[in-house]
Formats: C-alpha cells, structure tokens, sequence
C-alpha cells in the first residue's frame, strides 16, 4: 500500500523531468502521451512506491504536482 | 481671507503643489529649479507628505509613476536636460495613464546647455516628450501667480484625464519674487476622497483580495495597444475646451506679438509702448501651449493683420511652427529670438518690431 | 490521505505560465505566492515587475502588477512603498533589468535601505530577447552579442550583485541561493520569508537572488542544465548568505 499519492495536471506540464530526477523513489516518468501543448507529460509511473514526500512538487516549476500523504 | 504672500517662482510652484494635495515629490538637483525640490523636502514633513531625492532623474520620474500608481497625487519638477531623462518614466505615465504633474523651469540647450533660462524645450514638451507619439496638456505661465494657479490646477486635469500634465516655464519665472495670492489647502478629508475614489475604480496597486487584482500596465501586446491608442486619442480630442490663450489688444491690430512665458511678458511691455506711439499692435500669448491656440491665429482677420513677430529664448525658433500651421502664408511671419541663456530685453524685442513694421506697414 | 503539496493562490489556477521548460522562474513565483499566503498578505501585496522574462508574470500571478520601465523596478517599488508603507511590496527582476540598465536603481534603493523585498533571478544570459550577454554571463560563456563567449578583456567580469550590496551599510538582509534541488527549494522558501517578514517588521532592503537556468538560451536540456548551473554557475556565484542583519546583531 503506497504511503503517498501525486496528481500531475497535464496540462501544466511543460516535461523538464526536476520531478523525475528528484524523486526519492523514482516513481516518476515522461510517459508516452502529449498534451495540448506537445509535451510528453510526467505520469506517476510506479505510484505504489510513493512515499509523498513531496520532492517533486517542491521541484515543479509549474505548480502542476499535488501531493497526498497518510 | 485668501493668503498674499511674496513669493519666489519655484517656492510658489511648490507651494501650489501641496496645496493641490500632492503628497510625493521626488526629483533630482538640477539648475535652476533646485529652489522647488529643497522647498518639498522642507514642507513635506508637515503635510504628512514623502520627498524622495533620486539618485538621478531616470529614478525620480520612476518613483512618480510608482507613487503615481498607488494613488498618491505625485509631483516632480526638473530642468531641460533632466526633462529629456524624464522622457522614458513620462511615456509610461502617459502608456499606463497616471495621473502626475511635472514642472520644466527651461534652461539653455540642447544638452547641458546653459544654467541662464532659455524657452529651449518647446517642441519636446508640446510634441514628444518620450516614445509613443501620447500627448500631454502642456501648461505655460508668464508670472509667479499664474504659475501657482496653473499648477494647483493641473492636478485637476492630470486626475480627469488619468494623464500626465506638464507645466512649462523658464528660469526667469522660476527665480523672480513676485507677491502672490494662494489657493486653499486641500483637505485631508478631501484628498481621501481622491484616493478612494482612484481604488473604487480599481487602480490603486496597494495590495487587493484575490480575484479583484489591480494592475498597471503600460502599453500591451496584440491589439490591446492599439485600442489603448485609440482611448487616448479619443481623450485627447476633448482637449478643445481646454485651450487657452491670452489676447491683449488683438481686435484691431495689424502688427501680433506671439509669445509665451517669460517672452510673452516681455512682448506686452513693447504692445504698450508701440500703442502708446499709435501703432496698432496686440499680443496672442498661449497658456496652453498644448492643446495650442491654433484658432486664435487661423481666424485673424489677415486683411487687417500685416505681420507677426515671434518672440521666443530659442535659437532657431521653436512655436513659430505651429503658428505657420495655423497662419498658412496669410502674412508674413518674422522671429526676435535669443537663446543659451541670453535673455531677451526690451530693446531687443523693439528692434524686432521696428523691422517688421518697416516692413509690413 | 492528507493533501501535503497544493498550488498556491498567488498564482491563477488555471494559467499556464509562458516559460519554457526547465526554466525556474516559475519556481520562484509560485514560491513568492506559497511564502505571502502563508504570512497571510496575499491581499496587501504589490508586484513591481521588470522587464524581460520577469515580465511573463504579470499574467500568471493573482495579485497587484505594476509593470516598471526597464531597470527602474527598484525605483518604482520606492514609490509604491513610501506612499503605501502597508502594502506588501516586492520587485521582480532579471539580471539584465537589475544589475545592468536597473543597477544604479537597484544599488541606491538599497542604499536608502527602502523597505522592500527584491526577488532578483539570476540566469546569467538576456532571455526574452534571445540570449544577449548580460552583466552576469559566465567568462567564456557565449551570447549572441559575445559570440565566441565572455572575454574579458573586452567585456569584464560577471557582476556579484550581492557582494556589491552588501558593502553597503544600510540593507537588511542579502542572500544567494537556489532552486535546482528541492532541498534548496525548501531553503529558498525560506529564505523569501525571511525577505518579506523583513519588510513586515519595517527591517528595510532585503534581496534574494535565485541562480536559475536558462535551458533555451543556454542551449541545454532543462536536465543537462541542472549541471551547468552546478558546475559553472555556482562556482561563479557562491549561494549563502551576504548579509543578516538579524545575525550580525546578535
């Protein structure tokens, strides 16, 4: 059972991957869908191994990240 | 009981300013208008009022549109070449339309030019006074007094309009001591009222809850500028109201004096005496060099009118164009002019006249 | 589950910023808007805003923008803050607006010690117009006005914004940091704070300079210029703090 959960709002996603080098857990990937824009969003690749600690949403330039923990 | 007091012209200017309820003023040191930003830093303190002393004029008139910008009547007063350092924070005050005043007490140019007082500005301040092709109402006065009311005044206008106003005058006005009337003291009450009344329509930027944001933005992209563009120059067509000129002695003359400021005085001392010989002159001073008086020479009669003399402290002569846009040929147009400093005197203004005379009567 | 990371109402919430990917702008505003939220002044704040890259912001944060002529920010905030001293004021600036065009605004605000915060980014290039040399590219860096890089020669040496400041005895609080790293993230959060409860408690002058990325102009990936900005930049530019006053007194 995971500790965490992220909700990546694609839209905002402009796919620099700071989620993806700052996660702990390396739950996060670009996955294989564009959005509007053309960028290849971030999915929560291995969302059982997400701690929520909130790395990534630290990170996000874009405010697209948010994080549940508990 | 309105106040009489003696006053120097650049005191007085100040003065007026506070009493039309301006509470910023930030400027920087330049001959020969120091007189006005000394007597801010002085008053102001009792006004509960700020003076800012900038680093330089780039800074003041940046200061101004900040104050400007949160809905503080702001003023700002320099000298020739720090108006042209004055141009960049002008056009934006005229691009995001804020209300501000500035003062030009004129010296000698173009560049340092000279500390003695010249009318050296004229095209800057009535054309382009920064980028953009915007327009300010342009004020000129010939006496302490006028300065006084004209200033108190433009805040008046610069607040209606949401527009920077400029008043235009020269180092001899700026330097003279002339008695003077005072107009009334703001209220405090009453400059909270322009204050509020500035943020009911959600301009102040001092901070608003989400969702009512304030902004103040200068010019913007696509089609929003051009529509900005177009509200101005739909507010600068209502200017005709505001022209306003001076005309002594005009209806039955043949020989015009045009002249403003500090020279318009100096013309209407030599109109007297060439009366006094029977010679049938008159003079059209403009107050308003912006909007200018254009009707005021486009409908002379030129079956009676023989010539005109411009009279300005410019080298080469400045309001002589947009007098020859308004007079079209229909009679000879000649200039008395000195410059750099030199001021003109009566003799020399005389002379000018003579030659016109000779020549047109 | 408890919601632990959400975005802050001091940026709209349904706008995409206009930066590209990779740049840290975006950090900084949305850290500029999670700090005021916090201190619960989003209604009091005032942005007086640069020209530049800085100027994508006036459309995507939620509060006050005033838009200053270019490099005058500082000295428009001083109007602001002196004419509405319970405004929440800050100015946000580039390298080029505040240590070149804006350097003499910039030095004698903090000179007055003008009781305003001064989120300086940081990136050592000009961005919005494409990559010209600003005051703080790299020697050797190359800009499309400094081809074949910095030389020094002709071009000195890249300006130290805050060890210029902070020979100046009146500023409150001066500091160099960063946002490559969400450790850092978190310190610069902080660090914010401190630069705004400054102005709160009528401290005076406080500057926080992000060193940031450029990926575009520095002709990087957003993740490849993560190593350059590691590597070179903070090498150039040593995060830390310059000045705390706080400190210094103690």
């Amino acid at each position: 059972m995971a500790k965490g959960r992220v909700e990546i709002a694609t839209e905002f996603c402009k796919s620099c991957e700071y989620c993806v080098i700052s996660c702990p857990k390396n739950c996060l990937a670009v996955g294989e869908k564009v959005n509007s824009k053309g960028y290849p969003y971030v999915v929560s690749a291995n969302p059982d191994d997400c701690i929520g600690c909130a790395m990534c949403a630290q990170m996000c330039p874009e405010s697209a990240i948010e994080v549940w923990r508990g | 009981m309105a106040e009489r007091v003696f006053m120097k012209g650049c005191e007085a200017i100040a003065e007026a300013g506070v009493r039309a309820g301006c509470r910023f003023f930030a400027g920087y040191p330049i001959t020969p208008q120091n007189e006005i930003p000394e007597y801010f830093a002085r008053r102001m303190p009792e006004v509960n009022g700020i003076f800012v002393q900038g680093e330089s004029e780039v800074a003041s008139v940046n200061m101004l549109y900040g104050a400007a910008a949160a809905g503080t009547r702001a003023m700002s007063s320099s000298s020739s070449c720090g108006i042209s350092l004055y141009s960049e924070g002008i056009s934006y005050l005229a691009s995001a339309r804020l209300p501000a005043v500035i003062v030009n007490v004129q010296r000698g140019g173009p560049g340092i030019g000279a500390i003695q007082p010249a009318q050296q500005d004229y095209l800057q301040a009535t054309k382009a006074s920064g980028n953009g092709g915007f327009k300010m109402i342009v004020l000129a006065p010939s006496t302490v007094q006028e300065c006084v009311d004209l200033v108190y005044e433009s805040f008046e206008l610069a607040a209606r309009d949401n527009n920077p106003v400029l008043v235009l005058t020269d180092g001899v006005i700026g330097t003279m001591m002339e008695p003077v009337v005072l107009p009334p003291m703001k209220t405090d009450e009453e400059l909270a009222a322009i204050k509020a009344h500035w943020d009911v329509n959600k301009r102040a930027c001092i901070g608003h809850p989400l969702g009512q944001r304030a902004t103040c933005f200068p010019g913007s992209v696509g089609t929003g500028q051009e529509i900005a563009n177009k509200e101005a120059e739909a507010m600068y067509k209502t200017w005709d109201k505001d022209v306003r000129v001076e005309k002594f002695m005009v209806d039955d003359a043949e020989i015009i004096f045009a002249a403003y400021g500090i020279s318009a005085r100096i013309s209407k001392a030599i109109v007297r005496q060439l009366r006094a010989e029977g010679i049938k002159a008159g003079l059209i001073r403009p107050i308003t060099v912006s909007p200018f008086p254009y009707d005021a020479f486009r409908d002379l009669d030129f079956n009676q009118v023989k010539g005109i003399l411009d009279v300005e402290m410019s080298i080469p002569a400045q309001m002589r164009w947009d007098i020859d846009f308004a007079v079209q040929g229909r009679c000879p147009i000649r200039e008395c002019r000195r410059s750099g400093g030199q001021l003109l005197t009566n003799d020399q203004v005389l002379a000018g006249a003579r030659e016109l005379i000779k020549e047109v009567l | 589950m408890e919601k632990v990371y959400t975005k802050t109402q001091g940026i709209f919430q349904d706008v995409v910023s206009g930066f590209c990917p990779g740049c840290m702008h975006g950090t900084a505003h949305k850290l500029v808007g999670e700090v005021v939220e916090e201190l619960g002044m989003l209604d009091k704040l005032v942005r007086v805003e640069g020209v530049g890259c800085c100027g994508l912001g006036q459309s995507y944060v939620s509060h006050d923008v005033i838009i200053a002529a270019h490099g005058r920010a500082c000295a428009v905030a001083t109007g602001v803050k002196r004419c509405s001293p319970d405004s929440l004021v800050y100015t946000y600036q580039g390298d080029g607006d505040l240590a070149s065009i804006g350097l003499d605004e910039t030095v004698s605000a903090a000179n007055r010690g003008e009781n305003f915060t001064v989120i300086f980014i940081n990136n050592g290039i000009y961005g919005m117009t494409g990559g010209q040399m600003a005051p703080t590219t790299l020697v050797g860096m190359k800009a499309t006005t400094a081809p074949f890089g910095r030389n020094p020669k002709e071009h000195g040496y890249p300006m130290h914004v805050c060890e210029l400041l902070s020979q100046l005895t009146a500023p409150q609080f001066i500091v160099r940091t960063a946002v490559d790293t969400p450790q850092n993230v978190i310190k610069t959060r902080k660090y914010i704070k401190q630069a705004f409860q400054n102005q709160i408690d009528g401290k005076g002058f406080s500057l926080v300079e992000i060193v940031t990325t450029c990926p575009t102009n520095w002709g990087y990936s957003a993740k490849d210029s993560l190593t350059f900005l590691r590597e070179k930049m903070f090498a150039e530019f040593p995060l830390g703090v310059y000045r705390d006053k706080d400190k210094e007194e103690a």
